[in-house]
């Protein structure tokens, strides 16, 4: 094999350094997709969050979705699609929503439903790209990111949080957040987050960004930063109010604004930086050569082939 | 015969001069005072409520310290019923608070019968107070039935959970039971209005019955209670922690952006809770425990243990009025018929037991003579056969005697005859 010889100096310009911008002009055409499946038990403030998350109606109940807060008997499933655009770039977002996770009496195996989904949408990948007429561009439906919710109680993780996070670590990126983290003040807050991810040590629970898939120091020291401050404490609002001339996104209290954006009221501006300016490509990345390609393996491996499968195969050899 | 004793009309009678029985509430009060007060109060909620906290600061005591963590602090994996006793001293008055804690409430994955050790627990309270009631000495009777319910709610803002649901509907006509919305500081003022208003609409909707503030005739208090029921249910926030605000010291908790007070009216509802709670409403909330919970209770205790069980309930509440005398000789009297009828029962089943057996033989007797003719006919039929085939072989005998008869002549015959060849022979 040749082994490429250690960089001769250029003798004049050339232009390779021109790829980058004409990747960046062939991916604005092309546009992105994004999944983000947010689970949380109601009244965690899920869906106010996406929406300030992407500053824009993007939830279910934005949609036209009767705004009835009905607490459904099973956990249901369901996707909304927007296309959002921001400076040239095109960008699909679907948030996968899950109403009626943990909020009946008996919540046993209330996580099955979104386990199936998730193998769902690799099974759908894995079929159009085993195809022998492959599409140009595979739509990707996969879940990117699930943002889980944890609720602010000051105590520890519930039983059903490890439950979750247990099963579903492995399958797909899972981001704990503290909502609604207005409930508490900065020291409990603090106290909550370290016993948190103390707990969620204990529990061998690997959350994003995951050690594991650190490529080089550059990016563990990155990401360690990050989840030394996980799980960040947010707060969402699609309101705004006056405060010192400004207007501000926020939660008018009687004695005072939470602001959304100010980093001492609270992490969101953290969240939102590491999940959409900096870590989102990454996270694509993550699920597509990491997480599907366990799923991939697994089913080729299983079935010595691929066969159609239904539904419950689906779960035995996935979970 | 006119009826017995002709009531007497009352009537408001001046008095003269002073008596002196103006005097009886003081008389009341100073016994209370002596005997002391007891209630009990219990809280059920899911952990990380606030509901430590929130008794810590109705109480102004440290039930829950640092050295004794509360149970929320301690995880458990079932659901438990624990109760801690404190004795409260004020202005001379003694109160033995009771507090009861369901650590474990709602935790778990499955919550099914997570309700069952609380309601448990309530009625094993009544129950020892109605032994104790029921003892030939009454002398020491405490008072430990539970007098009033917080029942802790989320603060999700959007409606009442399930298991909020499932929980007050079975123990609303047990016990007091007064919704309180947790940690209120989480919503904005709109957002808990709202909220309010879904809960209650929940409540009538599922028709739980909370605990009713009672309308007093006094103007001054009717407008109070007014407000406490406008603004059910009570959006509460704890604190012990005191906070320096605009140079006054308050109980509260600091946030970056400000500070939620505790006992201000303005930020949530906690002032009105304790002072319904303890100043105003502890005596009614134990009336109403004693008259209505326990009669409930001990109600359907005694008519279980009275009737049989499958009685009809008109029976049941006759049965009710009556004393324990005439309930022993109505069952004597119910007896005595039961076991006529199952008397009477038995004659019969014994008649036709005894037709069945006479028939039966005389099926069976028929049977025999049946067969003994079918014998008889048998024999007989046998019989002439056999004369038949005596006759027969009598026949047969007398042929061949016959036939013998005529070989013996022709033996005979041939033997003279050889004779006489002889003879013949001989002269030759």
């Amino acid at each position: 094999p040749t082994v490429p010889r250690a960089g001769s100096t250029l003798l004049g310009y050339i232009g390779i350094d021109t790829i980058i911008e004409q990747m960046r002009k062939k991916t604005m055409k092309a546009g992105f997709d994004f999944n983000i499946m947010i689970v949380g038990h109601s009244g965690l403030g899920k869906s106010t969050l996406v929406n300030t998350l992407f500053k824009s109606q993007v939830s279910r109940w934005s949609s036209g979705w009767g705004g009835e807060h009905k607490i459904p008997k099973t956990v249901e499933i369901k996707a909304v699609s927007h296309v959002i655009e921001e400076g040239g770039v095109k960008m699909k977002l679907t948030v996968i929503d899950t109403p009626g996770f943990g909020d009946q009496i008996n919540n046993e195996n209330c996580w099955d439903p979104i386990s199936k989904y998730i193998n769902e949408q690799y099974e759908k990948f894995l079929k159009e790209e085993v195809n022998i007429a492959r599409k140009k561009r595979i739509p990707d439906t996969r879940v990117h990111c699930c943002l889980y919710f944890i609720s602010p109680t000051g105590h520890s993780l519930r039983q059903l949080d490890i439950e979750f996070m247990k099963h579903l670590s492995r399958v797909v990126n899972i981001i704990p957040v503290i909502a609604k983290s207005d409930t508490m003040t900065p020291d409990e807050k603090n106290e909550f987050k370290h016993r948190v991810r103390k707990e969620l040590e204990t529990h061998g629970i690997e959350y994003y960004p995951q050690n594991e898939f650190d490529d080089d120091m550059e990016d563990k020291n990155e990401n360690d930063k990050i989840r030394e401050a996980m799980p960040f404490a947010v707060v969402g609002s699609d309101k705004e109010f006056q405060v010192n001339g400004k207007r501000v996104l926020g939660r008018k209290t009687a004695w005072g604004v939470v602001e959304v954006e100010n980093p001492n009221h609270c992490e969101f501006a953290l969240l939102r930086d590491f999940l959409i300016r900096s870590h989102l490509q990454d996270l694509k990345e993550v699920t597509h050569n990491i997480h599907y390609e366990t799923y991939r393996a697994r089913r080729l491996n299983d079935n010595g082939g691929l066969h159609p499968i239904s539904a419950n195969n689906t779960q035995e050899s996935n979970l | 015969m006119s009826s017995g004793v002709r009531s007497m009309v009352s009537m408001m009678t001046n008095l003269e001069g002073y008596v002196g029985f103006a005097n009886l509430p003081n008389q009341v009060y100073r016994k209370s005072v002596k005997r002391g007060f007891e209630f009990t109060l219990m809280v059920v909620g899911e952990s990380g409520l606030g509901k430590s906290t929130l008794i810590n600061s109705l109480f102004l005591t440290d039930l829950y310290s640092k050295d004794y963590p509360g149970p929320s602090l301690r995880i458990k994996k079932t659901v438990q019923v624990e109760q801690s006793k404190v004795l409260v001293k004020e202005g001379g008055v003694q109160l033995t608070l009771t507090i009861v804690d369901t650590p474990g409430f709602g935790d778990a994955v499955d919550n099914s019968n997570c309700w069952q050790p609380v309601i448990n627990y309530i009625d094993s309270k009544c129950e020892d107070f109605l032994n104790a009631e029921s003892r030939v000495n009454r002398r020491l009777m405490p008072d430990n039935r539970v007098h009033c319910c917080l029942y802790f709610i989320a603060p999700s803002g959007h409606g009442l959970k399930p298991l909020d649901i499932e929980f007050m509907k079975r123990l609303h006509d047990k016990v007091n039971v007064i919704p309180l919305i947790a940690k209120a500081d989480t919503l904005t003022p709109e957002e808990c209005q709202l909220f309010k208003k879904q809960i209650m609409k929940e409540i009538q909707e599922h028709k739980i019955q909370i605990y009713e503030f009672p309308d007093i005739e006094d103007d001054e208090d009717s407008k109070l209670i007014r407000k406490i029921k406008e603004r059910m249910p009570l959006a509460v926030v704890g604190s012990n922690v005191v906070i320096e605000v605009n140079g006054k010291k308050v109980r509260g908790r600091q946030y970056p952006w400000g500070v939620a007070e505790v006992e201000n009216g303005e930020h949530c509802d906690f002032t009105v809770l304790r002072n319904m709670l303890i100043r105003t409403h502890m005596q009614d909330l134990k009336d109403v425990t004693n008259n209505v919970h326990y009669e409930n209770y001990r109600s359907r205790k005694l008519a279980a243990v009275t009737c049989n069980g499958g009685v009809d309930t008109s029976k049941t509440k006759n049965q009710m009025t009556r004393s324990p005398l005439a309930q022993m000789e109505e069952e004597r009297r119910e007896h005595v018929m039961k076991m006529k009828k199952m008397e009477t029962e038995m004659e019969q089943v014994f008649e036709m037991k005894v037709k069945e057996k006479k028939q039966k033989l005389k099926d069976s007797e028929a049977e025999l003579e049946r067969r003994h003719e079918q014998m008889k006919k048998n024999l007989e039929a046998q019989y002439k056969e056999l004369e038949e085939k005596k006759r027969h072989h009598e026949e047969e005998k007398s042929n061949w005697e016959a036939q013998q008869r005529i070989l013996e002549q022709q033996k005979l015959d041939a033997s003279k005859t050889m004779e006489k060849n002889k003879k013949k022979g001989k002269i030759f």
